[in-house]
């Protein structure tokens, strides 16, 4: 154990801080494992070459640092959409004002009941494709969650689902530093839709383990609201079957500081993945990071990521997106965009993007580009009679759209969209 | 209606003088061509008075009903009743055309204190005028102007202008890129708002164009002035002599 190495004593001090849960004994070894795991990584520090552009001091940081409540009257996110509710408050599940755990085609429970029981299917899980996603690239923010996350869902879908589990996380205490665990498993045929929002807590640590069986479907759409100071770290584990689909939306505005990883690897034939984001900053206190990891290790499978910045007054984004096309996985077809659009020159854009591709009949294409608002197009929208403030929320809101457009579901795409749009009407004021 | 006085302009980033002192004054109702060589300042005249950014007015004015249009930003001078239509309309991917024009009236609507359009009454409005100008459903759906032709893209400008219903519409080169029938379609739209109040400025390099909308003045520009004004007979003389004469007759 090396001796004062704040890598070292930060990840004791982690460890310590959070009650390592009872539980069955393969959810005991699966913890047990991960806290060895997170132990031997240690915290990640800002001369790790995998957080070279974001700063991880306070997703680490002990105490917790504090994050204002922040109070807004809007309807909360999918309000509108049928689906079963789910609340945690700062991350903790909410039966109180949660919907019950009851959808057909669906086995819900909470992390704490599944890891409890002798016998449970999710033993091949937890814990298991995070330990996957580990390598190449160490995750340790990852490990720490597996290791002490008490709250979360377990969800198994075994048919056809007409409506989207909905998760609502909710802010109530400034020092609150949730570890969230989600673990979820889409049988062959099935299909399944996860809806998000929040993230609510002072620094939200959450890991989603997804395992996507043959032809079957999993939809995933989050929105990261206008939570000014919170702090986030987010993982998203995939691994998909012959056939499958997985589909990945991410919508972020805020925040002093996010990192959401995707890590997802094609295990099967013929499957799809595309994952997305589009994110919003406003302010020097604006840090916003997507990070993803595909594997493609099977044959004709197609990955996509699109994800689009906007970020103005200081903000920085960043994105590091990396295709592994492994030896054999030939006919894969990849495909990766970032862009981002940066009102003003006190702002940053860092783009990482990687291919490392070992077979030879492979399409693999990737594209960065950073730009200002088009003054031509600002000049006709003007010319036409709406305020330059209002056109260029129009433009803006058009280069968001185009990642939008990736979530497959046209009521859900339109109210991020609407809901982008009023939170840029609120700010003109 | 517009008043420009000794309008002098030059580029922002280079020692460019392009406008030398412009003269005119368009009436009520009036419809007035300006024609001239490439290179003369004519759409620069048209962005000046519409509020392109890149351009430095070194001296003149230029009033729409007496309000200074140099004063205001380009979406004030809309409001107050300008309306340029662009010689190469702006393609804006993301933008929906029908969204895009319900913003504009609306916003416009809304400048003058008016109330605004509810989306049926809007809807409602845009069908007649579209269909009047062969624009079908499509294209109001599509993102503005993207992968539209050079006849859809003038007929959407004039699409804007008859929803916008402007005091003073400047047309830049509104013919060019236009075929025969869609050059018809065109002028009957704007004929189509020539009510006795409204005002036209037609830039153009043919005569073509005022044989379908007559003006009641042309000018001709000519290295940033306006160099002779006359009737229509003015556009026939150019159009079988040349500009060569005319220069001379100044020269």
């Amino acid at each position: 154990m090396a001796v004062n190495n704040p890598k070292f004593d930060t990840s004791e001090a982690l460890l310590a801080a959070f009650r390592v849960p009872n539980g069955a004994k393969w959810a005991l070894d699966a913890r047990r494992f991960a806290a060895a795991n997170f132990r031997r990584m240690g915290i990640p520090v800002k001369r790790d070459e995998y957080w070279k552009y974001t700063n991880p001091t306070g997703l680490t940081a002990l105490p917790t640092p504090k994050a204002a409540l922040f109070q807004n009257d809007e309807t909360p996110m999918f309000d509108g959409v049928d689906r079963v509710k789910l609340v945690f408050v700062d991350g903790v599940f909410d039966a109180a004002q949660s919907d019950d755990l009851v959808l057909d085609g669906v086995e819900l429970e909470t992390l704490e009941d599944a890891l409890s029981k002798d016998i449970h299917w999710a033993k091949d899980l937890f814990g298991v494709l995070e330990a996957n996603g580990q390598k190449p690239v160490e995750r340790p923010l990852a490990a720490l969650n597996t290791a002490v996350a008490t709250q979360g869902l377990v969800i198994r879908a075994t048919g056809k689902t007409d409506k989207p589990i909905a998760i609502r996380y909710i802010h109530s205490d400034d020092t609150s530093d949730a570890m969230v665990h989600h673990v979820v498993k889409v049988d062959a045929g099935a299909n399944l839709t996860v809806l998000e929002s929040g993230p609510g807590a002072a620094r939200f640590n959450s890991v989603m383990e997804t395992d996507v069986l043959d032809g079957a479907a999993f939809h995933h759409v989050r929105t990261q609201g206008r939570d000014h100071e919170r702090r986030t770290a987010t993982h998203m584990f995939g691994r998909l079957g012959t056939d499958s689909v997985f589909r990945s939306f991410t919508m972020t505005v805020n925040g002093v500081l996010t990192r959401n990883e995707s890590i997802l690897e094609f295990t099967g034939d013929n499957a799809k993945a595309t994952v997305g984001g589009a994110s919003a900053g406003d302010g020097s206190g604006f840090h916003h990071d997507d990070t993803v990891f595909i594997t493609h290790d099977s044959l004709n499978c197609e990955s996509r990521q699109v994800f689009k910045k906007v970020l103005r007054n200081g903000a920085t984004g960043v994105f590091q997106g990396k295709i592994l096309v492994k030896a054999g996985a030939q006919k894969t077809d990849g495909y990766q965009i970032s862009q981002g659009l940066l009102l003003d020159d006190n702002s940053n854009f860092l783009a990482k993007p990687e291919l490392e591709i070992y077979a030879d009949d492979v399409i693999c294409s990737h594209g960065s580009t950073v730009g200002a608002i088009d003054d031509d197009a600002l000049f006709y929208l003007t010319s036409r009679g709406v305020p330059k403030s209002q056109a260029q929320d129009i433009l803006i809101l058009a280069f968001l759209g185009e990642a939008i457009d990736e979530i497959d579901d046209s009521a859900l795409s339109e109210g991020i969209h609407s809901r982008l749009a009023d939170w840029m009407e609120r700010r003109r004021g | 209606m517009l008043n420009i006085k000794n309008l002098q302009v030059g580029l922002e980033e280079e020692d460019k003088q392009i406008l030398k002192g412009v003269d005119l004054n368009i009436g009520e109702g009036e419809v007035h061509a300006i024609m001239g060589p490439n290179g003369s300042g004519k759409s620069t005249m048209s962005y000046v008075l519409a509020g392109k950014g890149g351009y430095e007015v070194t001296g003149g004015t230029a009033k729409l009903n007496g309000a200074d249009l140099l004063e205001m930003e380009p979406e004030e001078r809309a409001a107050a009743g300008l309306f340029l239509a662009f010689q190469y309309p702006v393609e804006i991917p993301g933008v929906g055309n029908m969204t895009f024009l319900r913003t504009a009236v609306n916003a416009q609507r809304k400048a003058r204190g008016e109330d605004e359009l509810s989306a049926g009454e809007f809807l409602k409005l845009v069908r007649i005028k579209a269909k009047a100008l062969k624009i079908d459903a499509d294209m109001l759906k599509r993102p503005v102007n993207v992968g539209f032709s050079g006849g859809e893209k003038k007929r959407n400008e004039i699409l804007q202008m008859a929803m916008l219903e402007p005091k003073m519409c400047v047309l830049d080169e509104t013919d060019s890129g236009l075929d025969v029938d869609a050059m018809k379609l065109v002028a009957e739209g704007v004929n189509a708002l020539r009510d006795g109040k409204r005002s036209f400025l037609l830039i153009t390099h043919y005569q073509r164009l005022l044989d379908h909308i007559k003006p009641d003045v042309v000018h001709i520009m000519a290295d940033g002035k306006i160099i002779k004004s006359g009737g229509p007979d003015l556009a026939l003389e150019v159009e079988n002599n040349g500009y060569a004469n005319l220069l001379a007759e100044v020269a």
